[in-house]
């Protein structure tokens, strides 16, 4: 018989806010090589617009989880997923810095011609998001072992950014005039690549959920 | 969660791993081994089997009728003075069996004191003669000045001398529950005890006074060991280093689902029914 339905009816509201979190992130990843890919500049201002209802989500369940601590003194695994609430809050805002990063850098490149078609950064977008949302299934269930081989996909994603940064760095060998445009395409890239690690950390603290023990598990190449 | 374990790690376990190394020189180390009790007929609780660790404290966890006071009655046997009361398998207090047939209970209730949930000062007895009334059954005492010294170092180890000292004439049953339960941990100490039994000694209090007492436990652990039943979670929390969760069984009888350092059982328990009870998925 649960005893304390309210204080796990509010637990439950704030794994609710963490897939609102997680759905707006993921859909500014998206936007954000969208606009890159079509050169919409409108949609990449829109992104940069918008990172403040990110920023001020993660404040609304930061304020949530506080007052949980202060009124119900969480123990056991609810005191492990609040704490891990704060923790992926905090990636998952560092993860919408980076969308905005890269809609800032839709908007530096302009009306640049592209320097070749875009396609390992689309990918690597792809599987971003796609390890995020499953990360986000993985900590309402919680399931550790799925967050365990999200882990090991960031080596894709890895391999993707080495062979991009190559490919960019052959474009600048042979042309200096490439140079800045190449710079900001390897900046995207390092953009994504920093979020997929961000996603391996919220796989972390799923394990963390789950089994009680906080290890660094993911080794990114960078 | 890491800098917890860590800190749990450096404080926790070198204080029990001491504990342990030490045992045969220190005292207050309880060994219960398979210890079950009865009411005339009716299992109480079954198989206990647990090792409490000179100068710890530790708190005794669980829901209503799960036999948390009867166990601790177990520890100094007051169990055998409830009506038909009796106990199977042993507690050895420092490798002797506190049931041996050659140990006087009255002699052991000295060595095991005990602390109950109302405080109890004795109404007709001044603050001094309440703390110095095992003294002078014991007549653990010779002369007055040795008796004074010893009632105004209990008092101080209480933690209430400093609001007594002026009116240590005056009735025990004049103070405030704070005090009252302070003057009655004066009264156990006084005798000298190696293990202090304190059953839910807070929850006549208001807060400010049970947070008194829980720093004065975890003072007094420096020279005592300590176990305490509690129904506040919290309070065990704050203040034991050692965590027993005792359940019902399907039997109704209590048995000891799980025993660990507090900080383990309160962050990442073993047992799912720890995890559940804690939490208040069950209750």
């Amino acid at each position: 018989m649960e005893i304390r339905t309210g204080f796990h009816k509010k637990l439950r509201e704030i794994q609710d806010d963490i897939l609102v979190m997680g759905s707006m992130v993921s859909k500014t990843i998206a936007w954000a090589i969208e606009a890159l890919q079509n050169r919409d500049l409108k949609l990449a201002q829109q992104i940069i617009n918008d990172d403040q209802k990110i920023n001020n989500k993660r404040f609304e369940i930061e304020e949530k989880c506080v007052q949980l601590i202060a009124t119900q003194q969480p123990m056991a695994s609810d005191l492990r997923t609040i704490i891990s609430v704060l923790n992926i809050i905090t990636e998952l805002e560092r993860i919408g810095d980076y969308a905005e990063g890269n809609a800032k850098i839709t908007i530096m490149i302009g009306n640049e011609p592209p320097l070749k078609p875009l396609i390992d950064i689309p990918l690597m977008a792809e599987k971003t998001i796609d390890m995020l949302n499953r990360s986000l299934d993985a900590f309402i269930k919680p399931d550790a072992e799925s967050a365990k081989a999200i882990i090991a996909e960031d080596d894709y994603i890895d391999n993707l950014y080495d062979q991009v940064f190559r490919e960019l760095l052959t474009f600048m060998a042979e042309d200096p005039k490439t140079i800045t445009r190449a710079t900001r395409l390897v900046w995207v890239a390092h953009n994504l690549e920093r979020s997929a690690d961000r996603v391996t950390n919220i796989c972390e603290r799923i394990i963390f959920i789950v089994e009680g023990k906080m290890e660094e598990i993911s080794s990114s190449k960078y | 969660m890491a800098m917890i374990s860590n800190l749990v790690n450096e404080n926790i376990l070198p204080k029990l791993e001491t504990a342990h190394n030490k045992h045969k020189d220190q005292k207050g180390i309880l060994e219960v081994q398979d210890l079950s009790a009865w009411y005339r007929n009716t299992l109480a609780i079954k198989h206990i089997t647990m090792t409490i660790q000179s100068q710890t404290i530790t708190s005794i966890i669980g829901p209503s009728g799960c036999g948390k006071s009867t166990f601790i009655r177990c520890l100094n046997r007051l169990h055998e003075v409830s009506h038909c009361g009796r106990v199977e398998g042993c507690v050895l207090l420092d490798d002797k069996d506190i049931y041996a047939r050659d140990v006087d209970p009255v002699v052991l209730r000295r060595r095991i004191g005990m602390v109950f949930q109302k405080p109890s000062p004795f109404p007709t007895m001044s603050i001094f003669d309440n703390v110095a009334a095992g003294l002078k059954l014991t007549q653990f005492w010779s002369k007055r000045w040795e008796l004074e010294e010893v009632v105004e170092k209990s008092l101080r180890l209480a933690a209430i001398w400093d609001e007594v000292k002026d009116k240590l004439g005056q009735s025990g049953a004049s103070l405030s529950g704070g005090q009252q339960q302070r003057l009655c941990i004066a009264r156990a100490i006084a005798v000298e005890p190696e293990i202090i039994l304190l059953d839910e000694p807070c929850s006549a209090l208001d807060p400010a006074s049970t947070l008194k007492i829980e720093d004065l436990m975890r003072n007094l652990a420096e020279q005592y060991t300590i176990v305490i039943v509690t129904h506040n979670m919290q309070q065990a929390a704050r203040v034991s280093d050692m965590a027993a969760f005792f359940m019902m069984a399907s039997d109704r009888a209590g048995e000891l689902v799980e025993y660990g350092i507090t900080s383990q059982i309160f962050t990442n328990p073993r047992d799912k029914r720890t995890e559940d009870y804690i939490t208040g998925r069950f209750g």
